[in-house]
């Protein structure tokens, strides 16, 4: 039974070492991020890859336990939450609400996928062989990755640079209007440094995810976070701001990049993650395809 | 979310202001006008709004 839980535990913890680099971008993982866990992740492991050979031996408490680790695991994504939203305090550029929430999510979501792995290759191991086992494994660390990646704002959204413009003092990016500068320095520094960005979704599902304020606040974070921008306290009219055009759904952006690329600046849209909260599908339903037509 | 306050005023003329919840100054100059709007938004970590008939308001977004 040795051979079986030993095997489990190790696919376990790397199911969740590989998801944990797939974070990387999405929120830093400090040295002792990744060791609290990789330790939870080990955790994981045991219990799934435990649960089958302890039910096996008759020790059917086993499965009880499985249900203690789902409320334990409950705890991370509190955990995640708390410290995002104590970081909040200090970013320059917020991750906002929506963005925090699908963070903590995700990491929750992950043990859970763990604690399958190992549940499955042990499961497998006993009853058809380590070889077997083995291949179970590598095609659900294949799956797991695939399902749990997400789809990304270039999916959903064309990307190109708009053009960067004043009306007396309104901001406009290409035909949408952004904000309303009073100041005379500033207006010419963003018309001088200024990148502006359109976002056109694909379809109405696009247009109703590109609306949501929070999908909005988390590319603006990331973006911010990526290419890096001039901005500190005392300058909020240099916060990267998100405005729609209410009437086609496009979304405009300015931004004051350090370096005013805006190749760069689109590459990070395109990667930023579309977050669960904000994804909208009224396509699915009958009116909102009545609606689209 | 926070609400939006307007947290200063800044006039070209007092005719122009009634009152209101936020402190006034008066600034017949434009380059005056400028200067104390730029020096508020730097100490305040307000946004200036131009409002265009000689107001200027600071803005806590």
């Amino acid at each position: 039974m040795a051979l079986p839980i030993l095997v489990g535990v190790l696919v376990g913890i790397l199911t969740r070492w590989l998801l944990l680099r797939i974070d990387y971008r999405q929120y830093p993982g400090y040295p002792h991020g990744y060791v609290t866990h990789l330790s939870l992740g080990l955790v994981a492991a045991f219990l799934g890859a435990a649960a089958i050979p302890a039910t096996l031996t008759g020790q059917y408490t086993a499965v009880s336990f499985l249900a203690l680790a789902a409320q334990q695991f409950r705890d991370i994504r509190n955990m995640e939450r708390k410290s995002l939203e104590q970081l909040e305090e200090t970013e320059l550029v917020r991750r906002g609400p929506d963005y925090i929430e699908g963070i903590a999510r995700v990491f929750e979501s992950r043990n859970y996928l763990v604690i399958l792995t190992a549940l499955l290759t042990s499961g497998a191991i006993i009853f058809r062989g380590l070889t077997f086992g083995l291949g179970i494994a590598l095609l659900w660390i294949i799956v797991s990755h695939y399902y749990m990646s997400g789809k990304r704002l270039g999916d959903i959204a064309l990307v190109r640079p708009g053009r960067v413009h004043f009306a007396r003092t309104l901001l406009y990016v290409d035909e949408v209007m952004i904000m309303e500068v009073g100041l005379k320095e500033s207006r010419e520094k963003l018309l001088k440094e200024g990148v502006g960005i359109i976002l056109e979704p694909k379809d109405d599902n696009g247009r109703a995810t590109l609306a949501q304020p929070g999908q909005r606040q988390a590319i603006v974070h990331d973006v911010a976070a990526i290419v890096g921008l001039k901005k500190d306290f005392g300058y909020p009219e240099f916060t990267p701001l998100i405005r729609l055009d209410i009437d086609t759904g496009r979304a405009a952006m300015i931004l004051l990049p350090i370096e005013p690329d805006p190749e760069a600046v689109m590459e990070a849209i395109r990667r930023v993650p579309v977050l669960e909260s904000a994804i909208r599908l009224p396509l699915k339903t009958l009116a909102g395809r009545k609606a689209a037509d | 979310m926070e609400r939006d306050e307007v947290i200063y005023i800044i006039a070209d003329d007092k005719d122009k202001v009634v009152a209101g919840g936020a402190p006034i100054l008066i600034a017949p100059e434009e380059v005056e006008r400028e200067r104390l709007a730029l020096y508020l938004s730097r100490i305040l970590n307000a946004m200036v709004h131009d409002l265009e008939n000689g107001v200027l308001i600071l803005v806590k977004h």
